[in-house]
């Protein structure tokens, strides 16, 4: 039991990161159709320049804030740069694109701070907690509290707030929502902003537990892709649930089955998810028009 | 049209592969003019699923390391002969295509090229974990390949072996192309319903192509494995996958110049970057960044365009 708790502990705690980076591809998916490669490159950032301006000696709570402000930033020229002039290409280009994107951020990551790993200690110290006769890490805690607060904050913003329902709008239709005024060329730009800084926050609190180096990216964003399909493409909700989902699963078989195959679990799952439930969990019923 | 000027584009690859060795100055330009050609075949066969059937695979990196471990394990730990053990590699990786291929190919856009890259990376950690026979991260020795008691060695060799393998592998295409079956694929990658509606076997189509194209990766990936004398698992990771599928769309979906060209270039555009000294990776990332934007079709189609080339002369 102490073992099972252990192991949903720590399949928790990496599903929440993995649920951020599904939000963030959600996201930008819904404002632009666009599938974002690079959404990995932006958690790996996060812990990047987080670990980055502590080594500086810039206070924690302002290396944060910038680790996260930056990669909004890249996310911002990413749709202006890469993004934008190719509006209205194939899908097999768009994903070129943000692969090349990736490359780029990685690239530039590995010259500046080169390929060691490495890691911060956690917000509130390293002493374990003892529960149900697992340990708990308070970083996890951390990881989870702000993850909920995350999401309670996006579910605000999208029903409650003018902007975040021109969001949905534009996401629905963005030509009726370009005709009732609202101006879509922001919408992106907010989208793209918003979705690297999700991604940003989840590497941050990701980092003490896990370390970073400039190549981890890759697998932390594929696997935010997975808990995205797993969810349904397009559904908030879908995301959370999925990248929870995705974590857990890893972790149990991680724990229970084979370890070393950890990284294979996810996208065995996704096969068979595909295979049997062709739209993901929360995917809508779509019928094709012809 | 009469029957020699169809052949001429296949006459004039003969030619250059004929002429290249003139002008090769030392086996470092005969290594990197056999990394093409081993890239142009996997591309040309990659090109009739993306360009052609209008499917994605992001995971094609996984049937050539199929192919790659079959040449290095089959021969070392089992005995079998190399020939043998190529035909075995790329029996398996058709298998693993054709059990897949009809659950996957009823998926499309963005869930297509999850699965595909969900196998593709399966294959890869496979590769890297079962280290009693792959040798995992550090790979393994792989076995002179030998046919009937004369071994293919040294870059020389390698070099007509394999431009007589892209010869065909060029004639190939072309027929296929425009074989009923070529019209076919193009057929449903231009309204799938329609296709379907006119009589064409929609999900055999599928099925058979991208099995076709991970039997000739498998191949390849032999072909690989024998020349360098080593696997490592890089061969099927993630990121082969994504430079196989760049070569494609920077060269030109459906067109088979295209797939050409962009295997070429691309395989010789980080020999090329090397002296940029660890700004590889960024310049290889804005260049195609900025060959997507500029030139979404791909280099061939692009330019054929710009020229006011006869569209149904240039494929």
């Amino acid at each position: 039991m102490s073992q099972f708790l252990q192991f949903l502990f720590s399949g928790i705690t990496v599903g929440a990161t993995y649920a951020l980076a599904a939000l963030g591809f959600t996201l930008i998916y819904n404002a632009s159709n666009v599938i974002n490669f690079a959404q990995g490159e932006f958690i790996m950032l996060g812990g990047m320049l987080a670990f980055f301006f502590m080594q500086a000696g810039v206070p924690m709570p302002l290396a944060i804030l910038l680790a996260i402000a930056i990669p909004a930033l890249v996310g911002i020229a990413l749709e202006k740069l890469a993004i934008e002039p190719a509006r209205d290409a194939e899908v097999v280009t768009l994903i070129i694109i943000t692969i090349g994107a990736s490359l780029v951020i990685r690239g530039l990551i590995q010259l500046w701070l080169g390929k060691g790993a490495h890691s911060y200690p956690g917000f509130s110290g390293s002493e374990p907690i003892q529960l149900g006769g697992a340990t708990l890490l308070p970083q996890s805690l951390w990881v989870l509290g702000i993850t909920a607060l995350v999401v309670v904050a996006l579910w605000y913003f999208f029903s409650r707030t003018l902007a975040g329902k021109a969001i949905l709008a534009t996401s629905c239709n963005p030509l009726a929502a370009k005709l009732v005024g609202i101006n879509t060329q922001w919408v992106l730009l907010v989208s793209f902003a918003l979705s690297a800084a999700l991604g940003a926050i989840g590497g941050v609190l990701l980092t003490p537990i896990t370390l970073t180096s400039y190549d981890v990216g890759i697998m932390l964003g594929l696997k935010g892709f997975v808990a995205v399909v797993v969810g349904g493409l397009g559904s908030g909700l879908g995301a959370v649930v999925g990248g929870l989902l995705v974590g857990v699963i890893e972790a149990m078989a991680a724990g229970y089955i084979s370890s070393a195959y950890k990284d294979a679990i996810p996208f065995i799952l996704i096969l068979f998810i595909l295979f049997f439930m062709p739209r993901g969990i929360f995917g809508a019923k779509v019928t094709e028009r012809v | 049209m009469n029957t020699l000027k169809r052949h001429y584009p296949l006459l004039i690859l003969a030619t250059v592969l004929l002429l290249l060795p003139l002008v090769l100055p030392n086996n470092y330009y005969y290594d990197i003019a056999i990394r093409m050609a081993i890239n142009a075949i996997i591309v040309l066969g990659l090109n009739l699923l993306i360009g052609f059937a209008g499917q994605i695979s992001l995971g094609h990196a996984g049937f050539v390391g199929i192919g790659a471990y079959a040449s290095a394990i089959l021969p070392t730990h089992f005995g079998w002969h190399p020939i043998l053990a190529m035909a075995g590699g790329a029996a398996i990786a058709s298998a693993i295509a054709a059990v897949v291929a009809r659950p996957i190919f009823r998926l499309k856009g963005h869930y297509l090229a999850m699965a595909t890259l969900g196998l593709g990376i399966i294959t890869a950690i496979v590769i890297k974990n079962e280290a009693a026979y792959t040798g995992g991260p550090d790979g393994m020795a792989v076995a002179v390949l030998s046919l009937m008691g004369f071994e293919i060695s040294g870059e020389k060799q390698w070099y007509w072996v394999l431009a007589a393998l892209l010869l065909f592998s060029f004639w190939a295409s072309r027929n296929l192309i425009d074989s009923p079956f070529g019209r076919a694929l193009r057929a449903l990658h231009g309204s799938e319903v329609a296709s379907q509606v006119m009589g064409v076997d929609v999900a055999r189509y599928k099925v058979a192509i991208f099995v076709l194209s991970a039997f000739f990766a498998s191949l390849m990936g032999s072909v690989t494995a024998h020349y360098i004398g080593f696997v490592s698992p890089n061969i099927a990771d993630f990121f082969h996958s994504i430079e196989l599928m760049t070569m494609v769309v920077v060269g030109g979906m459906a067109s088979i110049y295209g797939s050409l060209i962009g295997a070429v270039l691309l395989t010789a555009l980080p020999q090329a970057l090397s002296t940029f000294e660890g700004w590889e990776t960024v310049a290889f990332g804005t260049i195609l960044i900025l060959c997507m934007i500029f030139m979404p079709k791909g280099l061939v189609p692009t330019l054929a365009t710009r020229f006011g080339r006869d569209r149904q002369e240039d494929r």
